[in-house]
C-alpha cells in the first residue's frame, strides 16, 4: 500500500482544498497545474488514448457500483451521435457527502475531469446533475464555468484545436432514486425519475437516447490526476484491484465524523479509532454499514475491524463497499430501530414502478414500526424477513435491493436485538 | 404572468438543452415558479406546460413525484431538518422534537404567524454535521449544520424581525 495521505498533514489527490488554500479560484487551479492536462490531451492526444490510460489505471465508479470506468467510456456508440457526459451530483445516500466537499472545496479539478471525459468520448456537452438541496453549489459551479469560458478553456474551438465543449448545470428536486442512473437520465428529460430497462445502457441509449457516460462527481476528479501522471502511478496507490484513493464519508457514532482520503484497503480499524478517534461517551462498536443506509450490517468483530476497505474484502464479510459511507453504530443502539430507520427511508424514496420495491418497503417500515414500538412479536420479526426476501432479485434497479440488506442482516446476525423487543409478545 | 416576468431567465434555461428537447427545461422551470411563489398553483404548471409544448397534467405529475416542489402552501420559511440515520445518531430526532415544541407545533406544522413550517426531510448530505437542516424560501436553500436548539431559535428570531422591518412583506412581493 502507498504511504500516499491523508488527514495527518500529508498530500491530498482529491480533497486538495485541504492542501492548498482557494483552489476554487481559478487562478489558484492554475497555478498549480489546473487544466495543464485537459489542454494536453486536446492537443495531444487520441480520445482513444485517453480512455486507454483511465483504463489501464484501474478507476472504478465511486458512486457505488464500482464499474470499470475506463470500460465505461469504451462502451461509448460510435454510430450514434451526439455524446454526452453526464455527471452523477445527485448524492443522496444516507452517509454520504463526499461529492458535495469536493465540489465545493475543489471545484475545478471535477470540472478539468469533466472535460477530460467528454474528449475521451468526443462529447460537445456536458451536464452536471445535482441534487435540488444543492441550490447554492450548482450557483457556484454556473460561476466557475463562466470563469472557464472566460479563460477560454470552455467553449469553441479550444486551445487553437477545433474541439468545442459547454458544461451545463441541472438541478434535480428532491428524489433518492435520481442518483440511479437511468432514472437520472429520464429526470433529466423532464420525466419522472424511474429506472429504464437495461439493457440498453447509457453509452449506447444515454440522454435523450444518445449515448452517454454518467460518472459520479469523485470518479471524475479522479481522472486528471490520472493522465498527469499515468496509470502506473495510480495503481499502486490501493490494492490490486482496488486502486487509487478513495474519499471516505465516516459518520454515526464515531468522535471525529468527515471525509477522510485514504487508498481502498485501508482497514475498517483504522478509519474508525486513527482518523475517526474511535467511539465517544466510552462505549463500545457494534456493527458497520459501510455502503450507507443500502448496507448490509457488519457485525463489528476483530476480524471486520481488520478488514480491508476494498471492492473485494467487504463482500468477505456479507456486505458491500459501496460508496464507502462508513455509518458507526455502538452498543447504545438497538438494531430495530435502526432497521426502521432505513426502511422508513426508502419506503419514502421507492419511486413506485416496481410493485415488489414499492410494497415491500411500505411494509418493512410498518412492520419496524410495530416492532419497535414494542407490539411486535416474533412472528412479526419472520413475517419481515418474509417480505424482504420477495423483493429480492425482482426490481428493474437496486434500490429495492438496498433496502433489505439491513432488515435481512439485522435480523439474522442480531436476533437477539430483535428477540429483546419482541419478548412476551407471542401471542400463541 | 411568468413568461412576461422571466423571459429572460426562461430563455437561458431552455438553451441549455437541444432545441427538440425543451422539455428537459421543466425542471429548472418549476424551481423558477416556486422560488418567485413558494408554491406551484394549477395556473403555474399550466403555464410552464405551455412554454414548453407539453401537457399540464404531464407537469403535474412531476411537480407531486420530486418532494422539493410544493402545490400547497407552507410557511415563508421551511425549516428542513435532516433525522435520517446517521443524523439521528447525532441527535437529530431530539433536535426536531425540542425545536417543534418550543415553537409549540407538531412536525410537519406551521407556526401561528405563517413564517415557518418545521419538518422532517431525508438525508441532506451532511451527515458528519448533525443536527442539521436546510433553510427553503424565495432566496433558495441554505444549509445550517452543527445545529443547537438555541442557534435555530435565534435564526427564526432574526429572520422574524427581519419579516417585520419590511412590513410583513416578502421582498419580492413587493414588485407585484
Amino acid at each position: 500500500m502507498s504511504n500516499l495521505q491523508s488527514g495527518n498533514g500529508h498530500t491530498h489527490i482529491l480533497l486538495r482544498h485541504r492542501d492548498i488554500p482557494d483552489i476554487d479560484n481559478l487562478d489558484v487551479y492554475r497555478e498549480n497545474g489546473g487544466f495543464k492536462v485537459f489542454e494536453k490531451v486536446v492537443t495531444t492526444m487520441e480520445p482513444g488514448e485517453v480512455t486507454e490510460i483511465v483504463k489501464a489505471s484501474g478507476l472504478r465508479g465511486r458512486g457505488g457500483a464500482g464499474f470499470p470506468t475506463g470500460l465505461k467510456w469504451s462502451f461509448i456508440d460510435e454510430h450514434n451521435w451526439p455524446h454526452y457526459v453526464v455527471a452523477n451530483a445527485d448524492e443522496s445516500e444516507p452517509g454520504t457527502f463526499k461529492d458535495r466537499e469536493i465540489m465545493e472545496g475543489n471545484p475545478y479539478q471535477f470540472l478539468e475531469g469533466i472535460a477530460i471525459c467528454a474528449y475521451a468520448i468526443k462529447a460537445n456537452a456536458a451536464y452536471i446533475y445535482l441534487r435540488g438541496e444543492f441550490w447554492q453549489i450548482a450557483e457556484r459551479l454556473d460561476s466557475h464555468i463562466e470563469a472557464l469560458e472566460m479563460d477560454s478553456i470552455l467553449g469553441t474551438d479550444l486551445f487553437g484545436t477545433d474541439y468545442s465543449l459547454k458544461i451545463y448545470t441541472h438541478l434535480g428536486a428532491g428524489a433518492y432514486i435520481c442518483g440511479e442512473e437511468t432514472a437520472l437520465l429520464e429526470s433529466m428529460e423532464g420525466k419522472l425519475g424511474q429506472p429504464r430497462l437495461r439493457p440498453p445502457f447509457p453509452p449506447s441509449y444515454g440522454l435523450f437516447g444518445k449515448p452517454t457516460v454518467v460518472n459520479n462527481v469523485e470518479t471524475l476528479a479522479n481522472v486528471p490526476p490520472i493522465i498527469e501522471n499515468g496509470a502506473e502511478w495510480y495503481q499502486a496507490i490501493g490494492t490490486g484491484k482496488s486502486t487509487g484513493p478513495k474519499v471516505f464519508s465516516l459518520s454515526g457514532r464515531v468522535v471525529h465524523p468527515g471525509n477522510y482520503e485514504l487508498p481502498l484497503g485501508t482497514t475498517f480499524r483504522e478509519l474508525i479509532f486513527e482518523h475517526g478517534g474511535g467511539i465517544p461517551d466510552g462505549r463500545s462498536i457494534k456493527a458497520i454499514m459501510a455502503a450507507g443506509a443500502s448496507s448490509a450490517l457488519i457485525v463489528a468483530d476483530e476480524k471486520a475491524l481488520d478488514t480491508p476497505m476494498d471492492y473485494e474484502s467487504v463482500p468477505d464479510l456479507g456486505a458491500q463497499l459501496g460508496s464507502a459511507s462508513i455509518i458507526v453504530i455502538d452498543d447504545s443502539i438497538d438494531i430495530p430501530w435502526l432497521v426502521n430507520k432505513t426502511a422508513h427511508f426508502f419506503s419514502h424514496e421507492s419511486c413506485g414502478k416496481c410493485t415488489p420495491c414499492r410494497e415491500g418497503t411500505y411494509w418493512m417500515m410498518k412492520l419496524t414500526e410495530r416492532i419497535v414500538s414494542g407490539s411486535g412479536t416474533q412472528d412479526d420479526v419472520a413475517l419481515l424477513h418474509d417480505v424482504a426476501s420477495q423483493v429480492q432479485t425482482k426490481c428493474l434497479c437496486a434500490l429495492g435491493e438496498f433496502a433489505i440488506e439491513p432488515v435481512l442482516s439485522g435480523i439474522e446476525r442480531f436476533p437477539a436485538d430483535f428477540e429483546a423487543v419482541t419478548k412476551g409478545k407471542d401471542i400463541s | 404572468m411568468l413568461a412576461e416576468k422571466y423571459s429572460q431567465e426562461i430563455n437561458n434555461i431552455i438553451e441549455k438543452y437541444p432545441p427538440e428537447e425543451r422539455r428537459a427545461a421543466v425542471m429548472p422551470l418549476l424551481h423558477l415558479v416556486q422560488r418567485d411563489q413558494l408554491v406551484i398553483d394549477r395556473a403555474s404548471m399550466g403555464e410552464v406546460a405551455e412554454i414548453l409544448g407539453i401537457t399540464t397534467t404531464e407537469v403535474a405529475s412531476i411537480v407531486g413525484f420530486y418532494s422539493l416542489y410544493y402545490d400547497q402552501p407552507g410557511g415563508k420559511y421551511r425549516i428542513q431538518v435532516c433525522t435520517d440515520l446517521p443524523c439521528a445518531l447525532r441527535g437529530a430526532d431530539q433536535f426536531m422534537e425540542q425545536l417543534c415544541h418550543r415553537l409549540g407545533i407538531e412536525p410537519g406544522g406551521t407556526t401561528r404567524d405563517g413564517l415557518f413550517t418545521i419538518e422532517p426531510v431525508m438525508c441532506l448530505a451532511a451527515c458528519d454535521k448533525a443536527p442539521m437542516f436546510q433553510l427553503q424560501s424565495g432566496e433558495g436553500i441554505e444549509y445550517h449544520e452543527n445545529q443547537t436548539v438555541e442557534n435555530a431559535l435565534s435564526l427564526i428570531e432574526s429572520l422574524r424581525a427581519q419579516v417585520a422591518h419590511k412590513g410583513g412583506h416578502h421582498r419580492r412581493d413587493e414588485n407585484e
